[in-house]
């Protein structure tokens, strides 16, 4: 059994009992999605135009904010020091935390894209570019955010902080993402930027889990 | 791994302060002796550009300040590692010292940018490549100080920010390429370590001297920093009060 499968088991059922810390950000991303089409007055070609664009700066905020409980209850129950402490992986425990919370909040993201697309009535090719770009997009956001989210770890201004040091990290995922998203409205092929994501996400998964290990031993330890 | 005597000696942050103690001096004056070479070449000497006429002569700032906009992440992330891996405190030190500089020379690039892009391109600022990348980069570098300041002892923000600078290092190749899928308007780079550089030699000459000039307040800037950031770390050790009141 992998080291991170209890982790993984235990941060998803903890996630569950913690439902509205899963639900806020859905229901953000929906309402900042919509915000787009408010805000447009109904022009119809605009709004499908920047569909791809609401939906993925929508998700790189309702991102920020699910990841930002991902240490805290760790953190002031003492647990962070255990885990340290422990004689296992850390770099193992952070690939169960980063699962758990990716299957958690990051799959219903994916899922809710479905009905994002209906609301900017977005064609049937661009919303499968949608679900792709989300599907192999979501896990890097969850990578990158539990790096920073260590590193947030204890700091005052928990709020601010985050967003400030993640969304930069983030702007790659999100210009590829678009990118493939648009030339799917447009009909062009957009294998190439799911090739970039692909090979992003695998980078990510190698370097993303260690770095975070490392993150934690940094604020913890000192 | 052992770290010979003669770099080992400046992890002291005593050895370290005393030792490079009269370099921000010598290396301001040669900064100052390449900064006036450099300007004299690039203002008087050399001839306008066949395209752009005089409004290329931006280049000697805005060039050097882009290259070292890059250098002091690239030195952030460095000394953040050296700092993580040997627990020195001076390499720590030089960290916190870089980020300010490094975000001061990405505005100046930015700035110089804007002044440059009105009369050529017709527009202050254009979502181009490579200004993109830049802009992100000045992000990074904000984002760097913010935690400085987020975490109040000084020991502990670096160390957290030399997790955070190198996790950058890793981004900043991957903002530029994901950045390049946009069709690009910033001219391709004229000057190259590999191939020939498409520069003439009386504009290429004092656009190096500039670089180096540059790259001398960075050490001088840089070493005065680290200098302050010590006397501050090690406010309530001896030695810093030998120093701070001028006896032997």
């Amino acid at each position: 059994m992998h080291i991170g499968t209890g982790m993984f088991y235990g941060e998803v059922l903890a996630l569950l009992r913690r439902r509205s810390e899963l639900v806020h950000p859905l229901v953000f991303l929906l309402i900042v999605v919509s915000l787009f089409p408010l805000a447009l007055g109904g022009r119809q070609l605009l709004v499908t135009e920047l569909a791809p664009v609401a939906v993925w700066v929508a998700a790189l905020l309702a991102s920020t904010l699910a990841l930002s409980g991902m240490f805290r209850a760790d953190y002031e129950a003492g647990m962070l020091d255990r885990l340290l402490l422990s004689r296992r992986s850390l770099t193992g425990l952070m690939w169960g935390k980063v699962a758990a919370y990716w299957l958690v909040s990051g799959l219903p993201l994916v899922l809710l894209s479905g009905l994002l697309g209906v609301l900017l009535q977005l064609p049937a090719a661009a919303l499968q570019a949608l679900v792709l770009t989300l599907l192999l997009g979501t896990p890097i956001l969850t990578l990158l955010g539990a790096i920073i989210m260590a590193l947030a770890v204890g700091v005052r201004d928990v709020g601010t902080l985050p967003p400030l040091l993640l969304l930069p990290l983030y702007v790659p995922v999100l210009v590829v993402a678009c990118s493939a998203v648009s030339n799917a409205l447009h009909g062009q092929p957009y294998l190439a930027e799911l090739y970039f994501l692909g090979g992003l996400l695998l980078l990510s998964m190698a370097l993303a889990p260690p770095a975070t290990a490392l993150s934690l031993r940094v604020r913890v330890c000192e | 791994m052992r770290v010979p005597w003669f770099i080992a000696r400046y992890a002291s942050a005593r050895e370290f302060y005393v030792l490079t103690e009269s370099w921000p001096l010598w290396l301001g004056l040669l900064g100052a002796l390449l900064l006036v070479a450099g300007l004299y070449g690039g203002l008087v000497l050399a001839g306008p550009d066949a395209l752009q006429g005089e409004v290329y002569r931006i280049i000697y700032v805005h060039v050097p300040s882009a290259w070292m906009s890059l250098f002091a992440y690239v030195c952030l992330a460095l000394f953040g590692l050296v700092g993580l891996v040997w627990r020195t405190r001076v390499s720590l030190a030089a960290a916190r010292a870089c980020a300010p500089l490094g975000a001061a020379f990405t505005l100046l690039a930015l700035l110089t940018g804007a002044i440059w892009g009105k009369p050529t391109w017709g527009a202050w600022w254009v979502w181009d490549a490579r200004l993109s990348a830049e802009l992100v980069l000045f992000f990074l570098y904000l984002g760097y100080m913010a935690l400085q300041t987020a975490v109040p002892d000084p020991r502990a923000a670096a160390r957290a920010g030399a997790v955070l600078a190198l996790v950058g290092l890793v981004n900043v190749p991957i903002i530029h390429f994901s950045v390049e899928w946009w069709s690009t308007l910033h001219q391709g780079s004229t000057v190259s370590l590999f191939a020939d550089s498409r520069i003439h030699i009386s504009m290429l000459v004092p656009l190096l001297l500039m670089a180096g000039a540059f790259k001398c307040y960075f050490g001088a800037v840089l070493l005065m920093r680290m200098q302050a950031e010590l006397l501050l770390l090690d406010r309530d050790r001896a030695w810093v009060l030998q120093q701070v009141s001028g006896t032997p």
